[in-house]
């Protein structure tokens, strides 16, 4: 392994790990404050099919 | 709460993450092909999805879920509900050929747990054991007696497929995703611990360490080639877009349909942005971590090469074969594929499920017995045409190729240039908080297409000729592509149908209206 390879790996593992987290924390976040953030409970056909 | 964007996640995350991305990096001199692989990420890949992500709750507000539905409603034309056909067709056929490959996962996984894999050093074992066992040798030897094991994995994948889909979305795809994504990220981790502490297996081989497996994997130079010249290289410009393109599920028709399903108030930008952050972490992360470091270690260079196939089935297997407690980790990866593989496919039912209930007015029920029977017959054509894997050759190529270029270039072209960029911002900043900045719409409209329509070109200058000498020349391959042209006209009647009835919807709702309106006077 060489420099270029550590910076390459590192700075890649770095910026996808901090791009994941980054996005479930702001997913987090705002779900606690907004109740169906990204729920599709009450909006599936499947849904609408049981309450027929 | 975060139920679609795992779901997405699951249908993102598959075997490409772990067999396709991690060959293609250490074909390209793998730390330099990071580079085009992350600025076709931010250029191609970020903008498609927030666009896909942002047409499908477009679609949904008004009422519709499957992608000539959803195209209806962006370009009210007569014709524009028939290009979404692909929108059907791509998720569809991809799904007859994944389930194939999910029961090749699923039956390793099974080999391993009860001791009949590895076989032992030699590779050539495990050639013949993949060969035959996927029924390569002739057309229809899998549905011999001898070949009944792998039949059965098909069926029970089969069966959990519709078992899932049937309980709904919320009930069975989200609630597998939720359940199957983070078992798939602890297997993984377990796999990658298990790698990077590999040390130097063999003394005798001191090159073969995890410092030189990693840097196969990340050099952005070799002895041969430096970095700008390896940046220079534009295959490798093209083989990272591509790689961006088919990684992250866009122009699957999957997306758009699930999309469909979140209300105005949603975030779409950021379910998108998490969805890809989640693809992108499990492909660099885990895969790139994974697959060629451990080739490299256990096996030397030459090994860490090949094909998706051949690295995932024939080359890890013996990795396992090197490794202590190789039959643990070898359950593990191919209970990890597996899991991969299930999210995947599942998430490819449902287009066409929305499609039935609200093109044909059929219950969910029905959808999916009718969805049953089509993708039994599709799967039957891949498994029966197994010779050289032609039918699945063919399928993955006009289908799982072909058409996702297509569909995603005309989903970037209406959404940028029919229903306009103006608009499609104006929707996409609506529920969310994040930055949706103007240059993003110049990137839909103008960036994307081209690089999408440059790689589309220089692929098919590529490739299509000599798919079309192999309809020529192979008998097989031309009856599985008369099977998908018979498959692409089924769901183009069946969309006619469905416009005569939405047209038929639409004059009683304008009837409705106008006696309303009368009312009101």
């Amino acid at each position: 392994m060489n420099i270029g390879g550590w910076v390459i790996m590192i700075l890649s593992l770095v910026f996808v790990t901090l791009f994941f987290l980054g996005s479930l924390y702001m997913v987090i976040r705002r779900g606690s404050k907004s109740g169906q953030l990204h729920s599709t409970f009450d909006e599936t056909p499947d849904m609408k099919d049981i309450d027929q | 709460m975060i139920g679609v964007i795992l779901a997405v996640m699951g249908s993102a995350i598959g075997l490409g993450n772990f067999l396709r991305f991690p060959g293609l990096a250490a074909k390209y001199e793998g730390g330099a092909f990071m580079v085009p692989y992350f600025i076709a990420l931010f250029l191609l890949g970020l903008p498609i999805a927030w666009m896909e992500w942002t047409i499908g709750r477009v679609g949904g507000e008004k009422g519709y879920h499957s992608t000539p539905g959803i195209f209806r409603i962006l370009w009210p034309s007569k014709g524009s509900p028939y290009l979404g056909f692909l929108g059907i067709l791509v998720p569809v056929g991809i799904y007859m050929y994944y389930v194939f490959i999910e029961a090749w996962c699923l039956y390793y996984a099974y080999q391993y747990a009860i001791g009949a894999l590895p076989l032992g050093a030699d590779s050539t074992a495990y050639q013949q054991f993949f060969a035959t066992f996927t029924g390569q040798s002739a057309d229809g030897s899998l549905f011999s007696f001898a070949h009944s094991n792998l039949m059965i994995f098909l069926l029970i994948c089969y069966v959990l497929n519709m078992i899932i889909i049937y309980r709904g979305i919320a009930g069975g795809i989200e609630l597998v995703s939720m359940v199957g994504i983070p078992v798939l990220f602890i297997a993984a981790g377990a796999i990658l611990f298990r790698v990077l502490t590999l040390g130097t297996p063999d003394v005798n081989l001191p090159d073969q360490n995890v410092l030189n497996g990693l840097g196969f994997m990340w050099n952005p130079t070799t002895e041969t080639t430096g970095f700008f010249e390896a940046l220079s290289n534009s295959d490798m410009w093209l083989a990272a877009a591509g790689q961006i393109f088919f990684t992250l599920s866009v122009g699957f028709g999957v997306i758009i349909t699930y999309s469909s399903y979140l209300k105005r108030g949603d975030d779409v930008i950021l379910s998108a942005t998490t969805s890809v952050a989640g693809n992108t972490f499990a492909e660099v992360a885990l895969g790139g971590m994974i697959t060629i470091p451990a080739a490299f270690i256990l096996l030397g260079p030459a090994a860490a090469g090949g094909s998706s196939f051949t690295l995932g089935f024939i080359t890890l297997p013996l990795v396992f074969e090197h490794m202590a407690w190789g039959s643990l980790f070898g359950f593990l990866w191919f209970f990890l594929l597996f899991i991969a593989a299930i999210t995947s496919s599942i998430s490819m039912l449902q287009p066409a499920i929305a499609f039935f209930e609200e093109g044909l007015g059929t219950n969910r029920s029905i959808s999916i017995t009718i969805l049953s029977f089509i993708t039994l017959v599709g799967t039957g054509v891949v498994a029966f045409f197994s010779k050289g894997l032609i039918g699945l050759d063919q399928m993955d190529f006009w289908i799982g190729t072909l058409g996702i270029f297509l569909l995603a270039t005309i989903q970037v072209i209406i959404a940028g240039w029919i229903f306009g960029i103006d608009r499609l911002l104006t929707e996409a900043r609506s529920g969310t908080k994040l930055p949706v900045p103007n240059w993003v719409g110049f990137m839909i409209k103008y960036v994307s297409p081209t690089f999408l329509l440059v790689i589309f070109g220089f692929w098919l200058k590529q490739n299509l000729f000599g798919y079309i000498d192999l309809l020529v020349e192979n008998e097989s391959a031309r009856l599985t592509f008369f099977f998908i042209l018979f498959l692409s006209g089924f769901f183009i009647m069946l969309i006619i149908q469905a416009m005569r009835r939405w047209a038929h919807l639409d004059e009683q709702t304008n009837q409705s209206e106008n006696i309303e309106n009368r009312g009101l006077k």
